[in-house]
C-alpha cells in the first residue's frame, strides 16, 4: 500500500483528520527548508507538500509568489530540490511527500527522467498546477505507469460533467481548492465548500483535501469537519517570509516559528 | 490527434489547441472552465452571419476598414530595390492593429452576456483599444500594466484614464507585458465568473492564439486584395515585427499557402542577440510552457522564465504566439531581429522620408524591410505599419538626441 492510502487509512480509523503543510524548496534556503520538512511531521504534519518553485507562478499569490522568489534567489532549482527529498527520505520512510509545481521546470528537466527520480527519492504523488486534464497525454500516462500519484485539483468552477472527467484518472487524493482563486488571498465560505464536497463525494472513494484559503486554526477546524484533510501553505510561508532581514537573509526564526504553527493547528485538528 | 490538412499550412490548430507540439490549455483548474466556454462561444459567434455583419460594421465604420495600402515611393528610392509598400494599420481608430481583435473579442464577451473586461498591456496599445472599446459598449475596464511600462507609455496611461479604465499597476518580476500577463490571469483565476478576458496578441491558452489570428487577419486579406488590384501579382515578400505576433500573423495568415511568397518575421534584438537583454525567442530561446501554451521561450537551463529586453515595450516579451513556433519549426517563415539601435534609425528614416512616424515595433520590421529591399531590384515587399509612434515620442527623442551628439 503507497503512503498516501496508509497514511489516511490511519487517520481514518482513528477518526483523524489529516494535516498538510505547504513549504517551497529553498525558502529560505536550503538548509532551513531541509530542516523544516524534516520536523513537520514530529509536529504534527501528516503529509508535507513541497513547492518546486517557478518564475511565474499563475495560480499563486503574493504569499507564495514571494517564496518562490527568496527559493530561487537562494538558488534553487529542480535537482536540489530532489535532492532534498532524497535526504528528508534517508530518515522518513512513513510521510507522504507530494511534489508541487507549475510543468515548464519539469518539461525543461525532462519528464521521463523527472519521473524516474521522484520515484527513486521517494515522492509519492505530483500536482502539477497547470496541467488540466486535457493535456493529459502530456505527462499522466507516464507518471501513471511508473505508480506516481498525478492529485487533481477541484474547484469552484468546476461543473459536474467536467467532475466526472477530472476524476476519471485521479490518484492519492483529490485537492479541492476552496475560493475561486489564487493561493492565501480570500477566506473560503463554509456552506459552498461544503455542498462542493458533497458532490465530489458522490463521484469518488478518494480522501478529498480542502486548501488555498485557510490560515488560522479556526478554519482548519471548520474545513476539517467537511473533508478528510486540509492544507496550509500561505500562512507558513508569511511567517518565514517574517523571518527574512532588510539583505533577504533569514534569521532562523522560522525554524521555530512555523513549526509552532504547525503544531497549533495539528491540536486544533485532532483534539476538537 | 485530429490531423491538420497537409494541403494547407491554414487549417490549425488542431482540436486540442495544437500547432505541431505548440499551442494547448496549460492553465490551472480555476481557468478550464472558462476557456471552454470561450472557445464554445467563439466557434459558435463565426458560424453566426449576424455576429459576421456586426463585426463588419464596426471595421467598416469604427476602426475605418480597409486600411490602406501604401507605395512608399521615398523609402523605396532610399533603398534602390525591391518596392516596398506600406500596410497602414497605423491609420486605424487607436493608431494600431490593436482594435481588430478587441473588437472581435468584445462582441464576443457581449454574446456572453459578460460586461466586465481585463486586459494586459505592454505598450499600451492594446490597453488603449480595449479601454476604447469598453467606452464604446459602455463595459467596464481593468487593464493590467507593467510599472515600467507605465512609465515609458505615459501618452497611452492618460488615453486609458480618458476612457475611463482602472489601471492597475504590475511591479512583480520587472513590471512588463510578462509581469502584466501574469496578474491579469490571476485577477481571471479570481473573477472567474464575471470577467472576460481580452488578450492581446495571438498567445495564451487555446482559443485565444486561433482567435485573435482570425480577427487580424482582415489585414492580409486586404493586403492580398489591394496589392492584386495594384500590381496585379502576388508580393515577393513580407515582413512584420513580432512581440506576441499578432500582427504578423494577420498580415501572413492569408498568405501561408502561396509558396512563392516568402516570410519573414522580425524579433527584438535588444542590444543585441549575445548581450541577454533581447526579446528573440524564436532566434534564441527554445520551447516551454508559458501563460497557457507551449511555444518558444526565453528560459534558463533550470526552466525559469528569463526577462525580455527591448527598446520597444510592444516587443518586450519573453514568449511568442504558439503558430509562429510552429511555422518556425517548419521553416515555412524566416525569423529575423533588429536591434534597438537599429530600430531607432529606421523610426528616424521613416519619419523624415514618408512623413509617418512609425510605432517602435514596426521600425523593427523596417529595418529588415529595408535590408531586403537593398537586395532584391523588381520585386514587391509588404510592410505591415501595424501602429504609430506618437506614443513612443517621450522616450525615442532624448535617446535620438543622445545618439546624434
Amino acid at each position: 500500500m503507497n503512503r498516501i492510502k496508509k497514511t489516511f487509512n490511519k487517520l481514518n480509523k482513528e477518526n483523524k483528520k489529516a494535516l498538510g503543510i505547504f513549504i517551497t524548496a529553498g525558502d529560505p534556503n536550503f538548509e532551513n527548508s531541509l530542516k523544516l520538512i524534516t520536523n513537520l511531521p514530529d509536529n504534527g504534519a501528516d503529509f508535507i507538500e513541497i513547492g518546486m518553485p517557478f518564475s511565474d507562478p499563475m495560480a499563486d499569490g503574493p504569499s507564495i509568489q514571494l517564496s518562490s522568489q527568496r527559493a530561487l534567489k537562494s538558488g534553487m532549482n529542480i535537482k536540489k530540490c530532489l535532492s532534498l527529498i532524497k535526504i528528508f527520505r534517508e530518515k522518513n520512510i512513513h510521510t507522504p511527500l507530494i511534489l508541487m509545481g507549475y510543468y515548464n521546470p519539469i518539461y525543461k528537466f525532462g519528464k521521463e527522467k523527472f519521473i524516474k527520480k521522484c520515484i527513486e527519492f521517494g515522492v509519492d504523488a505530483l500536482i502539477i498546477v497547470d496541467l488540466p486534464p486535457e493535456e493529459d497525454d502530456e505527462f499522466y500516462f507516464e507518471a501513471e505507469k511508473n505508480n506516481l500519484s498525478m492529485i487533481r485539483l477541484v474547484t469552484p468552477t468546476t461543473d459536474e460533467k467536467r467532475l466526472k472527467k477530472i476524476l476519471l484518472n485521479a490518484s492519492g487524493f483529490v485537492y479541492y481548492v476552496s475560493i475561486t482563486g489564487i493561493t492565501g488571498t480570500q477566506a473560503p465560505n463554509i456552506k459552498n465548500v461544503q455542498d462542493n464536497i458533497k458532490k465530489i463525494k458522490q463521484v469518488t472513494d478518494l480522501p478529498i483535501v480542502i486548501g488555498f484559503g485557510i490560515r488560522s486554526p479556526g478554519q482548519a477546524t471548520l474545513m476539517s469537519d467537511v473533508s478528510d484533510g486540509i492544507v496550509i501553505g500561505s500562512a507558513v510561508v508569511d511567517l518565514i517570509k517574517k523571518s527574512i532581514d532588510g539583505e533577504g537573509v533569514s534569521g532562523g526564526e522560522e525554524l521555530t516559528t512555523c513549526l509552532d504553527f504547525t503544531k497549533e493547528i495539528s491540536k486544533a485538528l485532532k483534539h476538537n | 490527434m485530429t490531423k491538420m490538412n497537409l494541403n494547407s499550412l491554414r487549417t490549425g490548430p488542431d482540436a486540442y489547441g495544437k500547432f505541431g507540439i505548440h499551442g494547448g490549455r496549460f492553465v490551472a483548474e480555476t481557468l478550464m472552465p472558462l476557456i471552454l466556454d470561450v472557445e464554445n462561444a467563439y466557434e459558435k459567434a463565426i458560424k453566426d452571419q449576424s455576429f459576421i455583419n456586426e463585426l463588419d460594421m464596426y471595421r467598416r465604420d469604427y476602426i475605418g476598414r480597409p486600411s490602406p495600402l501604401y507605395f512608399a515611393e521615398r523609402l523605396t528610392e532610399h533603398f534602390g530595390g525591391a518596392k516596398i509598400y506600406l500596410k497602414r494599420d497605423e491609420l486605424n481608430h487607436t493608431g494600431a492593429h490593436k482594435i481588430n481583435n478587441v473588437i472581435g473579442q468584445i462582441l464576443l464577451a457581449k454574446n456572453m452576456g459578460k460586461n466586465k473586461i481585463i486586459a494586459e498591456t505592454g505598450a499600451g496599445q492594446h490597453g488603449v483599444a480595449t479601454a476604447t472599446a469598453c467606452a464604446l459598449f459602455g463595459f467596464e475596464c481593468e487593464v493590467f500594466m507593467g510599472a515600467k511600462d507605465i512609465e515609458r507609455q505615459k501618452p497611452n496611461v492618460q488615453r486609458m484614464q480618458l476612457l475611463g479604465a482602472k489601471i492597475n499597476p504590475v511591479t512583480s518580476g520587472t513590471g512588463t507585458l510578462k509581469d502584466a500577463m501574469n496578474d491579469a490571469l490571476r485577477f481571471w483565476v479570481s473573477n472567474a465568473n464575471t470577467h472576460f478576458y481580452i488578450i492581446g496578441t495571438a498567445a495564451g491558452p487555446h482559443p485565444y492564439p486561433k482567435m485573435v489570428r482570425d480577427f487580424q487577419s482582415i489585414i492580409g486579406e486586404e493586403a492580398k486584395k489591394q496589392i492584386l488590384e495594384k500590381e496585379n501579382q502576388l508580393p515577393n515578400a513580407l515582413v512584420a515585427c513580432i512581440g506576441g505576433g499578432s500582427n504578423a500573423l494577420g498580415l501572413f495568415h492569408p498568405f501561408l499557402d502561396d509558396e512563392e511568397v516568402e516570410i519573414f518575421g522580425v524579433e527584438a534584438a535588444g542590444k543585441g542577440l549575445n548581450s541577454n537583454l533581447h526579446a528573440a525567442s524564436l532566434t534564441a530561446g527554445s520551447p516551454g510552457v508559458l501563460h497557457g501554451n507551449r511555444t518558444y521561450l526565453l528560459q534558463d537551463d533550470d526552466g525559469q522564465i528569463i526577462d525580455a529586453h527591448s527598446i520597444s515595450a510592444g516587443l518586450d516579451y519573453p514568449g511568442i504566439g504558439p503558430e509562429h513556433s510552429w511555422l518556425h519549426d517548419i521553416g515555412r517563415i524566416k525569423y529575423l531581429s533588429t536591434t534597438d539601435d537599429q530600430s531607432l534609425d529606421a523610426f528616424k528614416l521613416c519619419s523624415s522620408l514618408e512623413g509617418i512616424i512609425p510605432a517602435l515595433e514596426p521600425a523593427h520590421a523596417l529595418h529588415i524591410t529595408g535590408k531586403l529591399a537593398s537586395e532584391r531590384k523588381g520585386q514587391i515587399i509588404i510592410m505591415n505599419m501595424c501602429g504609430r509612434g506618437d506614443k513612443d515620442l517621450s522616450s525615442v527623442l532624448p535617446l535620438i538626441m543622445k545618439n546624434d551628439t
